[in-house]
């Protein structure tokens, strides 16, 4: 485990534009808390223990003197269902180690740093240390940003004025551009997309990454073979006289 | 001093971590078990890309034409510099202009 050090210090610089936005909606979660009446002590319970923004959002949206306990937890539960797919994903980079080892870096694994990961992973160099150093700066970006939200009374209000809310459409489009494997991705993107429309359109809260990712997995296992399309690309160009 | 934790808090809060962290491993772990190869494979392969894509292009749309020409932008500045904070700060740098001038 000698490169366990750099590997983290790696996955956390990797992290340094993500976590600036996180940091900032953070932040916004903050103030939110501050209204329903969270402690600083109640919103690091929840940041260390859920770890998971969008669904601190609704938690807090949903706290109140007597907490509506088992809504809480459902709603939770599928907000977060996409995390199923998230962890599937990271099957190939945690292949060989231990229970153990993947019981301890699961817990700090975001959208964020798991995408970063991700494209990094494209490019032959991620590992468990690079994902856990992620993580790790992560959480701390987060936490820090919700208690200034907290104690200092919200000096980003309204993040939409500096779309800071597209930040991190930015940066998933960005690490998505890493992701691309070529023409092979073309009718997975395509459904993924297209899925991901509609149940943006007719379902609510984050079924849509459920949806989108599920989809455009499926049309790969059902789809033609990477084989069978190399050679209809050929078709079309014999057939267009190149 | 020390606020306390009311009971309640600590049960829902921990209800709701235990959900999260149960799918996080529990996603891993059962992908473990998948076959290696095939079919099955080609999925879990196309899953990474898949998923991240349909995270963004929802918020994409929202945008309208611009927040199209934001996310081209994006994947422009990524493909040539290879600079994640530089492609987003472009992206939003549209979205900001566009906001700002109410179109």
């Amino acid at each position: 485990m000698k490169h366990r050090k750099p590997e983290m210090i790696r996955g956390a610089r990797a992290n340094v534009p993500v976590a600036a936005s996180a940091m900032a909606y953070g932040s916004v979660l903050g103030v939110l808390a501050a209204q329903k009446g969270l402690s600083w002590l109640d919103m690091m319970y929840m940041n260390s223990a859920v770890f998971a923004g969008a669904a601190q959002f609704v938690m807090v949206d949903m706290w109140s003197n007597h907490m509506p306990i088992f809504e809480m937890t459902l709603a939770v539960l599928v907000i977060n269902l996409r995390y199923l797919l998230i962890g599937a994903s990271l099957d190939p980079l945690f292949s060989g180690r231990s229970l153990l080892h993947k019981m301890g870096m699961m817990h700090l694994v975001a959208d964020e740093n798991w995408a970063v990961t991700m494209s990094e992973q494209r490019n032959g160099s991620a590992t468990t240390w690079f994902l856990f150093g992620g993580g790790v700066f992560l959480y701390l970006a987060w936490s820090s940003g919700t208690l200034i939200g907290l104690l200092g009374g919200g000096f980003i209000t309204r993040p939409e004025e500096y779309a800071l809310d597209f930040a991190f459409t930015a940066v998933f489009t960005a690490l998505a551009v890493g992701l691309w494997r070529g023409k092979g991705d073309v009718l997975p993107w395509f459904v993924a997309g297209a899925a991901a429309l509609l149940a943006h359109k007719f379902l609510p809260g984050k079924w849509y990454i459920v949806a989108g990712g599920l989809a455009g997995a499926i049309s790969a296992m059902v789809g033609p073979c990477e084989s069978d399309e190399v050679e209809k690309v050929e078709e079309v160009e014999d057939a267009a006289g190149y | 001093m020390l606020p306390a934790i009311e009971p309640q808090v600590l049960i829902a809060v921990g209800l709701a971590a235990a959900v999260t962290y149960s799918l996080r491993l529990g996603g891993l772990l059962l992908a473990s078990r998948f076959p290696r190869s095939g079919r099955f494979r080609r999925a879990m392969d196309a899953l990474p890309g898949a998923l991240l894509f349909s995270l963004v292009v929802p918020s994409i749309v929202a945008e309208g034409v611009w927040g199209l020409m934001a996310a081209a932008l994006t994947a422009i500045v990524v493909l040539r510099t290879r600079n994640t904070l530089a492609a987003m700060l472009c992206g939003m740098l549209v979205i900001f202009a566009v906001r700002k001038m109410g179109l």
